[in-house]
């Protein structure tokens, strides 16, 4: 008991000591609550854009979240800010949350998705013509790639259902010996490449980044004829007359995505935010430093923050 | 089924006329012009989900009790909730701060690993002996040596909130559905579809009412944890002795003592299940609930195995085990503490009457006092933690380089023998032939309240465009159901005869159902690729837990004067077991059957992360696309399914009993 009420003092205290202390002076000191997901890339990210916003003098709270399921949040302002969207796989619930006027696209985050078919390097020696996509038509390399299950087909293990990705349409499109098979989660494409990495086993799945898989493991995406719109849209485009999807992925921005009411009440965050960028070098070198080497999210958003003072303070002085 | 004549002649040729439909009904149909037998038609899809979908927004944001709206009524709730949940929180894993982010400044700390655990330790002996102090002890101690504390911290808060909500309410509404054979009846399909319906599909409705974080993920861990609690608050009090409900009678309780002086005291053994499996379904929790802002172990696990970082998940994995066992243990000791006499304390003053609060405070106050100069008291420094993480990475990886063919060729086998057969028998049947079926089978075992029910819920299945999803549903969890019931109910039995192999068993079990199942499931699909087959063991491991728990707790309540009576009239151990001990424990492991088949259809969920095709991967993708109407629709088709497979199964084991004698026909 008598540690509860010391606590309580000392709380007093406290608060009486942080109200002297005054930062910037900044239109509300309610904290501004950034989403968390689970993967170390959104966690820098989220982490840099926090301190930036903190050394602005806002106040700054850190909420777990989940990816797709937070735009409930972000609609309500139960939560404000999401720092990555991607074109790639989030696209369709940020359109429909910006519909209905609660959520705002916050523009782009400086970083491209980049997606697409990927292969590891021993692989090359087993199908000799890749990255080139037409390689993979020829017979010999179908059965490079496949397993019991899929023989004499080549076996790609796509990503989750709701990734989309238009892979059976391509696999169609382009005539490739291939069967498309969809893992359910990230954690269980990797799974795939991991176990077949330690065997030397034959694999081609999908793969993006910027992501710790490419700085891993080595490897390289096929070239696929490269994507337009019309591509998705027009059969008559490209290499087959009379199907789409006859090319590669989209490569697409990762967002920024905040609740729509993040103008009136931090106008000053609000610009900050809409000025924040980082590009895919140094998130791929972050994510590394985490996922690779082991350091904490903490110690390489610090070096960050040091090593980039001028660019955060530009984007506060504006 | 070979107990009544026209049966025997009737179900295995409507069977063999079910198989020739599905292997060859899809010719015939098409050159018939049936083909829509085959495909259920687009056009007949009844948009039910367009129409949930925009209930849920009506409710959200327009529907209003008149003082005040819907929206405010659920935020009410959630704050009420979030108070003792961030006061748990505050005081075990990030003390009182002031101040946001990386600018807060923490107050008072939390209490300290070495207060905390002392805590458990006296609360262990206070409820049993020193041999359950040790234990609990070196629980807690594992998780700070092997660097899990602060998270586990914050799990064992939520668990705190969590598991008394489910407790209290799953005994209050068992009670009333005892009392009221009426409520009851109202319950029950409640009961099924909070258990059945995937916890996913109702995530999104959840988050829209309670808000962001923590409450949201304490809610829905409570409608997923209570429903056990309910089922056997009844079933117990409906297997009181009626001697000692007459007795209660005769020395005249009023109805509330007759409750709570006779009825659940009795009971007490029990109701220590249902707490038991409130507790273990709380933690089972952990990883989806960390998804939606819960934090802790869950969200370990999860990140850690979306880094591939195996070894770090089981570490955090086994934390919630221990944690689970740890606090299994404690509530068991303290409902076997209160059923027995314990002599007062001694001692004319408070400090000599409770000398474990004594001692805990003052390691409290000292732990703290010291903890400002010598920081490792407060928190377990860093630098002497260990972890095992190389070691499961590294065992993982040597089963996958040597040992990758002879689980291929498994696999293989099991996939080509009996996978792939069920499944092709499953998709072939015509939707209106398979309806009919279940409408018949339902009309022979339950009359024909039991046809109509069976028949609106399938056609339900069929006119919202789920039916080949459903079938796919069926095949993986009927399959995955028998495999479990033949490994887990002789398990069972074992742990019941046999107590040594009981204790290892009991250990698995528990193991097996707290450690999250996406620990295992990422080493699965390195070792067996992506497919049924993954999935299927991944729900056979689940799935296994009440086929074994059911088994051995109905074997074990046999009365001993029964067992008695049989070693006077000379049984051997072999006629003990399969005249006595299984025929009495029949509706145990019924029980346990149906609980096995409602928790392989929870785990569909799961197993839609490896890449299914059912009604499961259906809720991960309405998840992902925050589509509540489509998440719903496809919760209510797995409920039903689990329903029908509920009622057939109950029904046929009555009539069974009734034909044994074990039961009257109009009781």
């Amino acid at each position: 008991m008598r540690h509860i009420l010391k606590g309580a003092l000392t709380g007093v205290v406290m608060s009486a000591f942080a109200s002297t202390v005054s930062f910037a002076e900044v239109e509300s000191q309610d904290p501004i609550k950034i989403t968390l997901h689970d993967w170390s890339g959104q966690l820098i990210n989220a982490h840099i854009m926090g301190a930036v916003l903190e050394e602005a003098g806002y106040n700054v709270d850190y909420v777990q979240a989940d990816y797709i399921a937070q735009f409930a949040g972000l609609k309500t302002g139960d939560l404000d800010l999401a720092v990555e969207i991607w074109a790639t796989t989030g696209q369709e619930a940020l359109n429909e949350a910006v519909a209905t006027g609660k959520v705002e696209n916050l523009g782009e985050s400086g970083m491209q998705a980049i997606e697409e078919w990927w292969y590891p390097l021993y692989m090359k020696e087993r199908c000799p013509g890749l990255p080139n996509w037409e390689a993979l038509k020829s017979d010999e390399c179908a059965a490079a790639f496949s397993t019991p299950e899929t023989a004499p087909k080549g076996r790609y293990v796509s990503g989750p259902v709701t990734w989309g990705g238009f892979d059976e349409e391509r696999v169609e499109a382009l005539e490739l010996p291939f069967e498309v098979v969809h893992a359910g989660t990230d954690a269980a494409l990797f799974a795939e490449l991991e176990s077949a990495y330690q065997r030397k086993a034959p694999i081609m799945l999908w793969i993006y980044t910027p992501h710790w898989a490419p700085a891993k493991y080595e490897g390289e995406f096929v070239e696929f004829p490269a994507y337009t719109p019309e591509c998705y849209s027009d059969p008559a485009w490209g290499v087959n007359p009379d199907k789409a999807y006859d090319c590669g992925k989209p490569r697409g921005p990762i967002w920024k995505a905040g609740w729509a009411g993040i103008k009136d009440k931090w106008p000053g965050a609000y610009k900050i935010i809409k000025a924040y960028t980082l590009n895919n070098d140094e998130m791929s070198a972050m994510v590394g430093d985490v996922d690779l080497q082991g350091k904490s999210v903490d110690d390489v958003v610090n070096a960050w923050m040091d090593a980039n003072e001028s660019r955060w303070q530009g984007w506060i002085a504006q | 089924m070979a107990w009544a004549s026209p049966r025997t002649v009737v179900w295995p040729g409507l069977f063999v006329l079910t198989w020739l439909l599905a292997t060859f009904g899809r010719g015939w149909l098409e050159a018939a012009g049936l083909g829509w037998a085959m495909q259920y038609p687009d056009a007949w899809v009844i948009p039910l989900k367009d129409s949930i979908s925009a209930a849920m927004k009506w409710l959200v944001e327009e529907a209003s009790f008149g003082l005040f709206t819907f929206t405010e009524f659920t935020r009410g709730i959630s704050w009420l909730i979030e108070q003792p949940y961030n006061l748990a929180r505050a005081l075990l894993a990030e003390g009182f701060v002031q101040g946001h982010g990386r600018r807060a400044v923490q107050i008072v700390p939390p209490v300290s690993w070495i207060a905390v655990t002392a805590g458990v330790v006296a609360l262990g002996h206070y409820a049993r002996d020193w041999l359950l102090a040790t234990i609990v002890g070196a629980a807690f101690l594992y998780l700070a040596v092997f660097g899990q504390w602060e998270s586990a911290m914050v799990t064992l808060a939520s668990v705190l909130i969590a598991v008394p909500i489910g407790v209290a309410g799953g005994l209050l509404l068992g009670i009333t559905a005892y009392r009221h054979r009426s409520f009851e009846r109202l319950l029950k399909p409640v009961l099924d579809l909070m258990q059945t319906i995937p916890i996913f599909a109702y995530l999104v409705p959840i988050l829209f009412m309670f808000g962001f974080g923590p409450v949201s993920a304490l809610v829905a861990t409570v409608i997923y944890a209570m429903p056990p609690m309910v089922r056997i608050t009844t079933m117990a009090l409906h297997a009181v002795d009626p001697e000692i409900r007459d007795f209660g009678v005769m020395s005249g309780c009023t109805r509330r003592q007759m409750t709570w002086r006779v009825l659940v005291p009795s009971a007490r053994a029990s109701l220590m299940v249902g707490v038991n499996q409130v507790i273990m379904l709380s933690l089972n929790m952990v990883i989806i609930a960390s998804m939606i802002g819960a934090g802790g172990l869950g969200f370990d696990v999860l990140s850690a195995l979306r880094r591939l970082n195996i070894g770090g998940g089981f570490e955090a994995g086994i934390a919630i085990v221990i944690l689970a066992v740890a606090i299994d243990r404690l509530s068991q000791a303290f409902a076997a503490r209160a059923t027995t006499f314990t002599p007062p304390p001694k001692g004319d003053t408070w400090i000599k009457r409770h000398p474990r609060s004594v001692i805990v405070l003052a390691i409290l106050l000292a732990s703290y006092a010291v903890g400002l100069f010598l920081p490792a008291v407060q928190t377990y420094p860093d630098t002497a933690t260990l972890t095992t993480g190389r070691f499961w990475d590294n065992g993982v990886k040597y089963l996958n380089i040597n040992f990758y063919d002879q689980f291929e060729a498994v696999k293989l086998f099991f996939l080509q023998g009996f996978l792939l057969p069920v499944k092709r028998f499953f998709l072939g049947i015509p939707w209106p032939w398979a309806i009919a079926m279940v409408t018949a089978i339902g009309w022979t075992f339950g009359g024909w309240k039991l046809a109509l029910m069976n028949l609106l819920m399938a056609g339900f299945i069929a006119a919202t465009g789920m039916w080949e999803k459903a079938m796919i549903t069926v095949y993986l969890c009927g399959t995955s159901v028998v495999i479990a019931s033949i490994i887990g109910i002789p398990l069972g039995i074992l742990a019941a005869v046999n107590e040594r192999a009981g204790r290892i068993i009991g250990v698995l079990i528990d193991t097996l159902q707290t450690l999250p199942s996406f620990v295992y499931l990422i080493p699965v699909v390195m070792l067996f690729r992506i497919g049924d087959f993954t999935a299927m063991l991944a729900i056979v491991l689940y799935a296994l837990v009440p086929a074994v728990r059911y088994a051995a707790h109905g074997v074990r309540s046999v009365s001993p004067e029964l067992i008695e009576a049989g070693v006077i009239s000379g049984c051997t151990r072999r006629q003990l077991l399969t005249r006595i001990r299984l025929p009495l424990a029949l509706p145990e492991i019924l029980l346990g059957l149906n609980q096995t088949i409602m928790l392989a259809l929870s785990m569909l969920v799961i197993t839609a992360l490896v890449g299914t095709r059912d009604l499961g991967q259906e809720v991960y993708i309405a998840l992902t696309k925050a589509d509540t109407g489509r998440g719903l629709v496809a919760g209510f088709a797995i409920a039903f399914i689990a329903i029908i497979a509920d009622r057939v199964i109950t029904a046929s084991a009555r009539s069974a009993r009734i034909r044994y004698g074990l039961e009257s026909a109009n009781g």
